[in-house]
């Protein structure tokens, strides 16, 4: 009855809470409305390459489960039906997960992660699990073993790391949904540069149960959506407390929902940070943050310019302190218990054999990573280089208390650059960690952050992102920001910045 | 310059990684740059500024000592590189003389 009302190309276009409306009303199903996403990702995938895994007769399945359970009057929840890409950094049985690794190539996870056991039991269907920068560790999606994504706005472009596989496929109309992880900017940035909304919780807002930890001080799985509504929603469904993850906060979720809904932001005193911004951006970024800026003072905000002197120094404190936290986070592939095991020839001994694996099985930035932290660990340089990072640490979630005594949110730049072609960093590891320069203090802080479309940069057409960041737990506070730029960018423009986006497959 | 070839090959051993000739001339430069960088956190005054190693305040968690069922066996040595007599099987872990 439904292929009258909504053609696939139709249903790939509406948004998660649309899609969800429907399959509830019964106007779609979810299994056509999870075949048109499939048949999507097979379409277009071999380009973008979003996907690492798809997980096509089990998400039918599900979504016709889910069906089942409409059409018996059960009650479902809020996304069900709505189909999902995951991240391949957190565990989902039945799926193999890499984390964009050799060493876990073709790993059977025994567990569900907290995050995929509540999508689940929320009844979204996962569609399957989505590249990264190996072990969650860049900014581009060039260091995953399995190959880069690309950017859908220009596939000769990167779309940001290390969740750009879940980016790449929320902007690519693969999935109206994915989820990602953000340890120093890994969902932001990436939903910067392809034009789409990232959010990144409180630290100990979501479980990190069945992530698998790059630095565990730092981690935050988070929504990756089209719209500020549809994060909102998903956001919901995943946050809360978990008894699995002892830094997960006891303490009730944010409404982050209502925050979006309402978009009201009138009398709320929005904060520049003047360190964020200058030279090394881009004039596009620019022009676009502060028109953005303007666009919310109109709305009613009342704009203030604030100094948070020691952000200059996140980049380096975050270069200690995530290199130190994943040399022992990444301690535990010891080609004993899981993943690859190379040279058992009954003569090498278990230290060797570890030592031959981690060879064959880390790229090179992760091996980079190792032993700048095993370094910054090493006695006689712990003070010098870790204990001096963790008390700069200290010094930026100062600058936060600061701030947020005079503001309700910080605005940034999300990124100081838009995207940038594939291969043109790869050599220079410094140059890729300065794309992280905006991000990287929120989650020093473990406050609440976010990116949103701001618009295109007029010098290369590429997408520019807007970040908000929130004092602890005041996460509701991102999706008021973002749903009242979003709506007043959309009746600006006539609709969404991704209308822009150039067509692909059946869309073109 | 901070780290000369020989000590990134004595920190990859640290970190049992076992890197190539053509790895380290690669990586040694490149880590040199990245810690040149990193030592900016030096400049700082910090002296009597408290080290922060997790962002929010945490309190220990307690929780009922109940039974929870642990991971069936097979399910976990599924994933072993090599298993023997329901138990991973790993290479030898002493030296020669011992």
């Amino acid at each position: 009855m439904s292929l009258q009302h909504a053609s696939a190309a139709e249903i790939i276009r509406l948004t998660a809470v649309d899609l969800a409306g429907k399959i509830k009303s019964r106007e779609l199903n979810a299994v056509e409305v999870t075949k048109a996403h499939l048949d999507r990702i097979a379409e277009i995938d071999g380009e973008i390459h979003a996907f690492l895994y798809v997980d096509g007769e089990r998400a039918l399945a599900s979504a016709a489960a889910i069906d089942a359970k409409i059409s018996a009057g059960e009650e479902v929840g809020p996304l069900a039906g709505v189909p999902l890409a995951l991240k391949d950094i957190l565990t989902y049985t039945g799926a193999p997960t890499t984390c964009g690794s050799k060493i876990l190539e073709s790993w059977l996870p025994p567990y569900d992660a907290t995050v995929t056991r509540r999508l689940l039991d929320h009844d979204l269907v996962i569609l399957g699990k989505t590249n990264l920068d190996e072990f969650a560790m860049g900014s581009s999606t060039e260091n995953s073993a399995y190959g880069p994504t690309r950017n859908p706005w220009d596939i000769e472009r990167i779309p940001g790391g290390s969740g750009g596989g879940s980016a790449a496929a929320v902007a690519a109309y693969q999935a109206p949904l994915a989820i990602g992880t953000d340890t120093g900017g890994s969902i932001r940035q990436p939903a910067a540069v392809t034009g789409t909304v990232g959010v990144k919780p409180t630290y100990g807002g979501s479980s990190r149960y069945g992530l698998v930890a790059l630095a565990s001080s730092l981690d935050q799985p988070g929504p990756c959506a089209r719209t500020v509504l549809d994060a909102a929603l998903l956001h919901e469904v995943i946050a809360g407390h978990d008894p699995c993850d002892s830094t997960s906060i006891d303490r009730p979720v944010p409404d982050v929902v209502a925050a979006a809904r309402s978009a009201d932001i009138s009398g709320m005193k929005i904060g520049v940070v003047t360190e964020l911004g200058g030279e090394g951006y881009a004039p596009g970024v620019e022009q676009r943050f502060h028109e953005a800026v303007e666009l919310l003072a109109s709305l009613g905000a009342e704009i203030i310019e604030v100094s948070c002197p020691h952000f200059v120094y996140a980049l380096p404190a975050y270069y200690l302190i995530l290199p130190a936290e994943c040399s022992s986070n990444l301690a535990k592939f010891d080609a004993m218990r899981y993943g690859l095991r190379v040279g058992d020839d009954g003569v090498a001994s278990a230290e060797q054999v570890m030592a031959m694996t981690r060879e064959a099985g880390f790229g090179a930035e992760v091996k980079r990573r190792i032993i700048i932290g095993t370094y910054a660990l090493s006695s006689g340089y712990y003070e010098a280089y870790y204990g001096q990072a963790q008390k700069v640490r200290t010094l930026i979630s100062r600058d936060f208390d600061k701030a947020f005594s005079q503001v309700d949110v910080l605005v940034s730049p999300s990124t100081p650059i838009t995207a940038f072609k594939i291969g043109e960093k790869v050599d220079d590891p410094l140059a890729m960690y300065m794309n992280d320069l905006c991000t990287i203090p929120s989650n020093l802080a473990g406050n609440a952050s976010a990116s949103f479309p701001a618009g295109l940069a007029p010098e290369d057409g590429l997408p520019v992102g807007l970040q908000v960041m929130a004092p602890p737990l005041a996460d509701d506070r991102l999706y008021r920001v973002g749903a009242a730029l979003e709506a007043a960018l959309e009746s600006a423009w006539g609709g969404p910045l991704l209308d822009s986006l150039p067509e692909r497959g059946a869309l073109r | 310059m901070a780290l000369s070839a020989e000590e990134v090959a004595y920190l990859a051993r640290l970190a049992r990684i076992e890197l190539t000739e053509a790895e380290l001339a690669v990586l040694a430069p490149q880590l040199d740059v990245i810690l040149e960088s990193v030592a900016r956190v030096s400049e700082v005054a910090a002296e009597d500024i408290p080290p922060t190693s997790h962002a929010l305040p945490l309190t220990n968690v307690f929780r009922e000592d109940e039974l929870w069922p642990s991971l069936p066996r097979e399910q976990i040595l599924a994933g072993a590189p090599a298993a023997e007599q329901m138990r991973f099987r790993v290479p030898r872990i002493l030296g020669e003389e011992a």
